[in-house]
């Protein structure tokens, strides 16, 4: 089963490495992994989404518990969550399908954030699913570039994850 | 993503303003150790460590002992931490230095022993252009540390140090490396060693669950078939004699693990010997048929209780103590966990058995023992006495006698490293010292030196192959330097037993690669590195042999005995199976 696991790490050099290299090394899946710093400098903020049984997942949050730069670990898939990825996507836009991409990206919400007479660079946010739809949507015309974070989640209301 | 001038929730407490002139990062390195209580340090030096090795030349608190390979340094502290329950520390050069020592920290680690170990570092404005003798030492022991770290900035070395030895020291012990650039043992900075430190990230003292522990209680009362099996937590814990205290409260059979050896005494009759692929038939049995299992300290890794899937009994409830999270329910599912530090649950649960003043039924508990003691008739271990070669088992035996029980073990790793499990009886913790989890053959001689520096005066043999040993036979040298009177105990089957043995079983007697030829003569051998040598070939001069070797104090005596060929090691659960389905002899 699909599991989002969001956690709080020191931010200091190294530490994502420490995640990605307990992975690798007892065999865990890994499908997208983002990090960024949080509004406090000291702290960083990852995302991961990993696939597994539930005994594997039991193991993968008490492995991240384990590290020793990780301060706090929560599996989003828990409870009610939100969860978004950024995609940028550059396709080739020239004649009739400049309106029709145009259109499209309105439909699912995307801004065409890059202009050339050949191209359009459409940036993108929501679930996996969304932008796999969006790809998939665009499929009758040439997709040069695509870019994606992976995803990003947090809790709805008032589940928090903080120190 | 990268800040570094993080510095984790440190209190610094009541710290020690130290004289005000500035030190340099050698000398703080070295004031650390001093304030940490070193005593000794095992290391080799190079040119990333030139300015510690000058700094310790000049102070006399912190010995150095000088090893012959890097390897040898991390065993030597090991077993320093082993037998003493002190942080052992390691000092190598960067590069080679580091790689050398990799095997020891693996080794470490997969027993979570406590140890500190300080590396070179090219300077840091070499770092990452493939500098001589540079390796990526963080990231090449990331996966077999506890925890490590690369000291940019001499202002934070005191610091990372303290936070090294904290966490070697605390939760789940384990290695942690402080790697230090050559120039950052150059720099200087005011030192200050915090008295405390605590990180946010990191809280290793866990209380049992209250709940849990009355849950455990319950089922220890209920039950019929009862068996508590230990590990090395106990070990390292310091609960062997709160565990003691428990077993004979309730009159429960006790097994240990390779690891746990020691936890329980061995001579007493609660105890069933160790349990695993070359555990008792009694032991093997008793945890395969078992109705209410209490594990402390204990991870059911594949040697102890082989394929899950045969050790599962659905009539049978775990209770299972231990520190670390994650090692409860990796490989067996458990009925009541309980996350704590052992001494700690393991009062608290005596003391609830003590307030309900209940017992569990002992008419079952009877029969449970009668049941065992038919098991224990089998005599799983027997071996012919009588043999005009000698036997390994005999050797291990007479050397039980000859030291009345009370001698520090190191072992390597193969057929004499359990036969030493089996034939020594060990009745208190911290004597036998053996890598059990990685099998790093090459630890026994190295790790009987650490434990004879943290044990000066005390009975110190190592129980070796002629294979293992040669692994890290240069350390004789050190022995020589540092007057360290070890017995080393050769069990020379020519062979690498345990390879032989499986190829005999499995391979179809294909002995592939496992002869040990053009073996030295070991007696000179031991001989030209200025100790005593003895080649023992009769069964009937072993005891005298070991006699005359324990009577020449203060000197290394390596003992080649040689013995049976064809000698396997009873009882043996193949890999893949379940603990019943034992070969016996």
């Amino acid at each position: 089963m699909r599991h989002i696991i969001s956690l709080l790490m020191e931010n200091e050099a190294g530490a994502l490495s420490r995640v990605a290299g307990l992975f690798s090394s007892r065999g865990y899946n890994i499908e997208s992994l983002t990090v960024a710093a949080t509004e406090d400098s000291t702290l960083s903020r990852m995302t991961l989404v990993t696939t597994g049984s539930d005994d594997v997942i039991e193991q993968i949050t008490k492995q991240l518990n384990k590290l020793i730069e990780v301060v706090k670990v929560v599996d989003l898939s828990e409870g009610n969550h939100i969860e978004r990825e950024l995609m940028l996507i550059k396709v080739r836009a020239v004649d009739h399908d400049r309106e029709e991409i145009k259109r499209m990206a309105d439909i699912f919400r995307g801004r065409i954030i890059d202009v050339t007479d050949k191209s359009y660079t459409i940036e993108l946010t929501g679930t996996g699913s969304k932008l796999d739809a969006f790809i998939e949507a665009m499929n009758h015309t040439t997709i040069l570039e695509t870019v994606r974070t992976g995803a990003s989640g947090i809790g709805r209301g008032e589940r928090i994850l903080k120190v | 993503m990268f800040n570094p001038t993080y510095i984790a929730d440190i209190q610094h407490l009541e710290t020690q303003e130290s004289m005000s002139a500035d030190l340099t990062g050698a000398e703080i390195t070295v004031r650390c150790l001093q304030e940490e209580g070193v005593e000794h340090i095992f290391g080799y030096p190079g040119g990333a460590v030139l300015f510690l090795y000058d700094e310790l030349f000049k102070q006399d608190k912190v010995r150095h002992i000088l090893v012959r390979h890097e390897q040898a340094a991390v065993h030597a502290a090991d077993g320093y931490a082993r037998s003493s329950n002190k942080v052992g520390v390691a000092l190598v050069t960067s590069g080679p230095g580091v790689t050398n020592a990799v095997t020891g920290i693996a080794t470490a680690y997969m027993d979570s022993i406590p140890l500190v170990i300080i590396s070179g570092q090219v300077p840091t404005h070499a770092i990452g252009l493939d500098a001589f003798q540079e390796v990526d030492t963080v990231g090449i022991t990331r996966p077999c540390v506890k925890h490590n770290f690369l000291v940019k900035d001499v202002a934070e070395l005191a610091v990372t140090i303290k936070k090294a030895f904290y966490i070697a020291s605390t939760g789940r012990p384990g290695p942690v490396l402080v790697d230090i650039p050559k120039d950052v043992s150059q720099q200087k900075t005011k030192f200050v060693y915090p008295e405390r430190v605590t990180m946010r990230s990191y809280n290793p003292n866990i209380r049992g669950h209250a709940g849990q522990i009355k849950k455990a209680v319950q089922l220890i009362l209920e039950a019929r078939r009862p068996m508590i099996y230990t590990g090395g937590g106990v070990i390292l814990s310091d609960a062997a004699s709160r565990l003691t205290e428990l077993v004979r409260l309730l009159r429960f059979p006790c097994t240990n693990t390779l690891m746990g050896l020691g936890g329980y005494p061995a001579t007493d009759r609660q105890f069933v010997g160790m349990l695993g692929m070359h555990g008792t038939y009694e032991a093997n049995m008793a945890m395969q048929h078992c109705d209410v299992l209490v594990a402390v300290g204990a991870r059911f890794d594949d040697r102890v209780i082989g394929n899950p899937k045969h050790f599962y009994n659905p009539d049978r409830k775990i209770i299972h103590i231990d520190i670390d999270p994650s090692s409860i329910s990796k490989r067996v599912k458990v009925d009541v966990p309980i996350v704590g530090n052992v001494p700690d649950v393991l009062d608290e649960l005596i003391k609830l058995l003590e307030l309900r003043k209940e017992k569990p039924d002992q008419s079952a508990l009877d029969a449970w023992w009668a049941q065992i003691d038919s098991w224990r008739e089998r005599d799983c271990l027997r071996y012919d006495r009588t043999s005009a070669i000698i036997k390994p088992q005999m050797v291990v035996e007479t050397l039980y006698k000859v030291t009345n029980g009370d001698a520090f073990i190191t072992s390597d790793v193969g057929q004499h490293q359990m036969w030493a499990a089996q034939f020594y009886k060990f009745d208190l913790p911290r004597r036998w010292i053996n890598s059990g989890g990685l099998g790093t053959m090459g630890f026994g001689l190295p790790s009987a030196m650490g434990v004879q520096m943290a044990n000066p005066g005390a009975h110190v043999a190592c129980i070796t192959g002629e294979a293992s040993i040669q692994m890290c036979i240069q350390e004789l040298s050190t022995c020589k330097q540092y007057h360290l009177p070890l017995k080393i105990i050769n069990l020379n089957n020519r062979y690498m037993g345990m390879v032989r043995q499986w190829q005999e079983f499995f391979h179809g007697n294909r002995y592939a690669e496992s002869y040990m030829d053009a073996l030295p003569d070991f007696v000179k051998l031991a001989e030209s590195y200025g100790h005593v040598g003895m080649r023992i070939e009769q069964p009937g001069d072993v005891e005298a042999a070991l006699q005359e070797a324990f009577k020449l104090k203060g000197r290394l005596v390596f003992m080649d005995f040689v013995t049976d060929q064809t000698e396997n090691v009873f009882p043996m659960v193949p890999g893949g199976k379940g603990l019943s389905e034992m070969i016996l002899v």
